[in-house]
């Protein structure tokens, strides 16, 4: 038996992308299938040189559709297998996404954005939400944990096998290029010291016995014969998932309370905004602060509190408005006022966001 | 419901009898599958992988560990599964369509890895679960809903020759054979060897069927029989075209 | 102590900019203090002006990136271009005064516009390889945002293993160091 990866715990100062080798190490992942593209490249890094020291196995695969399947192929096994990709390598893993969907494989993604459309850039977006929350020719069965901080991305890749296994819908963690190029400070942790128990994993296939005669046979499908087939096995899934909706969603959020402004971001653009609601208050203005953790399911009916007690709502995303769109959905019906500040594709800092306020406020 | 007594063991007998149309070759060929793996006493150990198309018709055909994919995509499915337990036996079972199109990326570089896997590919020259419509594996001439006046090379390219090309780019330890639905017996043999040659852990195996599609060729028992034997073998090859071993075996 | 500290690196790939913030972000972690460092990277930077972000506070940091540094060190004609962006009326520009014909990309609203000799000192004192370590030693000078102590300890850590075999190296890396901080101090 191989050494535990991280024994307790310790400080460390690295970049997103080996934060997420260390926390899947630390999950006990079992194989990463993977294919290169930036800028999530560097947890194919680490983790093909942990690999063997830690018992653990990888697959290079000849793209994001082979990556995606054979992750597939790597939970149908009965393993904590996962896959990381981005942007167009993100677009492909829809394909794979919705399989796991359609069959509720407990499939681990994390998506490190990029900018789009297209090849656009490597370096950094928030483009990427619309597509990983409602992806694939489907109902977005799915959950997507977006990260702010490298504690985030270390302690949501671990949360993102046991909720994958524990609900088995696909599960995302959405980073994006600059948590995945960027060094800052965390804790890393085994989790049982934490008092994170991992949820067990078992084989769909390649179980002990003869089907048939010791056990039925797994026979797995994602093709239905009939329209009413289909509407009965989506009700099912519909409702599940509607059961687990308010278990999984998280938020976080100051300030609300008294508020007229309440600021809506998620990621990496939060702690812009959390900075900038902080130097706001100081200087006397009433804003608050708002940040869905999971964007699908989205929290929403804190959401629907927060916008029920303000008076404006100020979205600000680093996409041309692929969260507000989901807030909007969320919130439908109520009458506070929309504003945003959308940059696609271009990083936030704290003082855009405080120098709009000002702006609106005057 | 009337079951033939060569009904193999593994087969599922709920799931009888089977829905694929009148003369379609998928039957005997799942029933050459059947009677390997009958005769390797390997049940317990297969995990079989179906594509999309006719081939996923046969999601409920064993008494085996079944995954039906996306088209094109059951062998990077049957490759994960492989890697992560290397214990099962893994069959992706595909068409021309789903091998040699959509996922002939997925069946290149499953080769030139060696994955230790087994791929049967059934080879009726076009797409039959869409109705009918030209495939890599249609041939010179060969009327169908995309090519109503016979698919012409020069515009579309000739018919993919599959095992070929796998046997070309596959490393030492591969097996690559042509069977057909018109030798059973045959092609039970070649399937039967390459699973034993994922068994041996040798590498790759790879086996394509040729086969018929009556109901899209809209030919009568005489002429599909006269079809497969007989105009697709001008074309495609029957036989072994790379076993595992020394050099001075192949092509034999 | 006390305020976030920003501060913005720009160079020509080779010249090790990068590297310095890393050091410098590594050596103000083993402090204990909250440090973020991001470089520019992928297409960007291939044939371009290799930029590192570098935020050092006693509080978490915010954005990772920013508008306006309070430090920014310009290492070659194009990154004085590139970084005049990041330059505000609190700004200290430090460049090496041995790039030719940037009098007019000069920022003209910065706190302080400091022009060093790293180049010459680098090549004519000590060795060109060690060129971005005279720059750390400005930048901490500069900034004070790590002790001298700690910034040797991380380059210890870093390169301990090419010490050991030769430890002549330390000791330049060392008095590089110390250079770059003279050379700011006697400027400023």
């Amino acid at each position: 038996m191989p050494e535990k990866p991280i024994q307790g715990e310790k400080r460390a100062f690295m970049t997103g992308n080996e934060v997420v080798a260390w926390a899947a190490l630390a999950a006990g992942a079992e194989i990463m299938y993977g294919y290169p593209i930036t800028p999530q490249n560097e947890i194919m890094h680490y983790w093909t040189r942990m690999v063997p020291k830690y018992d653990r196995r990888f697959l290079q695969t000849e793209d994001e559709l082979s990556a995606g399947f054979t992750t597939v192929g790597g939970v149908l096994a009965g393993k904590r297998a996962f896959t990381a990709t981005a942007g167009p390598g993100n677009t492909l893993m829809q394909e794979p996404l919705s399989m796991a969907e359609a069959m509720r494989l407990p499939v681990v993604v994390v998506v490190q954005q990029r900018g789009g459309p297209s090849t656009a850039t490597v370096i950094y977006s928030q483009q990427e939400v619309t597509m990983t929350t409602l992806g694939g020719n489907g109902e977005g069965l799915r959950v997507v944990y977006s990260t702010a901080t490298h504690q985030e991305l270390f302690d949501y890749t671990i949360k993102a096998f046991n909720t994958a296994w524990k609900y088995r819908f696909p599960t995302f963690v959405l980073g994006d290029g600059y948590q995945a190029k960027m060094r800052e400070s965390l804790v890393l942790y085994d989790p049982q010291t934490r008092g994170i128990e991992m949820v067990p994993t078992e084989p769909y296939v390649g179980k002990p016995g003869l089907p048939g005669t010791d056990r039925p046979p797994t026979h797995m499908r994602n093709t239905y014969n009939v329209e009413e087939e289909l509407y009965e096995v989506l009700e099912q899934y519909l409702a599940d998932y509607a059961k687990a909706a308010p278990q999984i969603a998280e938020y976080d959020a100051f300030d609300t309370e008294d508020a007229d402004l309440v600021i809506v971001s998620h990621g990496v653009v939060s702690r812009a905004c959390k900075a900038a609601v902080k130097e706001l208050r100081e200087a006397g203005y009433k804003v608050g602060y708002f940040r869905p953790i999971t964007l699908r399911p989205l929290p929403v009916d804190q959401l629907r509190e927060t916008a029920g007690k303000c008076k404006q709502m100020m979205v600000v995303e680093s996409a041309n408005g692929q969260l507000d769109r989901l807030v909007k959905e969320a919130i439908f019906g109520s009458t506070v006022e929309m504003l945003s500040l959308f940059k696609p594709g271009v990083g936030i800092t704290s003082e855009e966001v405080v120098s709009r306020v000002k702006e609106i406020k005057g | 419901m009337s079951v033939q007594p060569a009904m193999p063991k593994c087969w599922r007998i709920e799931s009888k009898p089977h829905k694929f149309c009148p003369g379609c070759g998928h039957g005997l060929v799942l029933k050459a599958l059947g009677q390997a793996i009958d005769e390797l006493g390997i049940q317990d150990k297969i995990v079989f992988g179906c594509d999309i198309g006719c081939s996923l018709l046969s999601w409920d055909f064993f008494n085996c560990d079944t995954i039906q994919t996306h088209h094109g995509r059951t062998t990077p499915v049957v490759t994960g599964i492989k890697r992560a337990n290397p214990d099962v036996i893994a069959v992706a079972y595909m068409g021309d369509g789903g091998g040699y199109a959509i996922g002939s990326q997925h069946l290149v570089n499953a080769s030139a890895r060696n994955e230790r896997i087994t791929a049967i590919l059934v080879n009726n020259t076009q797409y039959g679960m869409t109705g009918g419509q030209m495939a890599p594996t249609t041939m010179p001439g060969q009327k169908t809903e995309t090519s109503p006046y016979g698919r012409d090379p020069e515009k579309t390219g000739y018919p993919t020759q599959g095992p070929e090309m796998v046997a070309a780019i596959t490393p030492e330890g591969a097996y690559v054979a042509r069977g057909t639905v018109a030798n059973v017996k045959q092609l039970k043999g070649f399937i039967k060897k390459a699973l034993e040659n994922q068994i041996a852990g040798n590498g790759f195996s790879f086996v394509e069927a040729l086969s018929t599609c009556p109901t899209n060729w809209r030919t009568n028992a005489e002429e599909t029989w006269n079809f497969v034997e007989k105009e697709m073998t001008k074309y495609f090859k029957v036989g072994e075209i790379k076993v595992p071993g020394p050099r001075e075996k192949e092509g034999q | 102590m006390g305020k976030m500290v920003k501060i913005a690196l720009a160079g020509e790939g080779g010249q090790g900019v990068q590297s310095v913030a890393q050091i410098i972000a590594e050596a103000a972690n083993e402090e204990g203090r909250e440090a973020l460092y991001i470089p520019n990277f992928g297409v960007e930077q291939r044939g371009g002006v290799s930029v590192a972000y570098l935020q050092i506070g006693d509080e978490p940091i915010g954005a990772p990136k920013f508008q306006t540094a309070d430090i920014v060190v310009a290492l070659s004609d194009r990154a004085v271009r590139r970084t005049n962006q990041y330059v505000g009326p609190e700004t200290v520009f430090v460049y090496d005064n041995g790039i030719e014909n940037i009098e007019e990309d000069l920022p003209k609203n910065a706190k302080k516009v400091l022009g060093i000799p790293a180049i010459e000192v680098s090549k004519k004192e000590l060795h060109p390889r060690v060129f971005n370590i005279i720059i750390m030693g400005a930048v901490i000078k500069a900034t004070e945002v790590v002790a001298v102590e700690d910034a040797k300890a991380a380059i210890e850590k870093k390169l301990g293993y090419k010490f050991e075999k030769n430890p002549k190296l330390r000791e330049m890396n060392f008095r590089a160091i110390e250079r770059g901080m003279e050379l700011v101090a006697s400027v400023m």
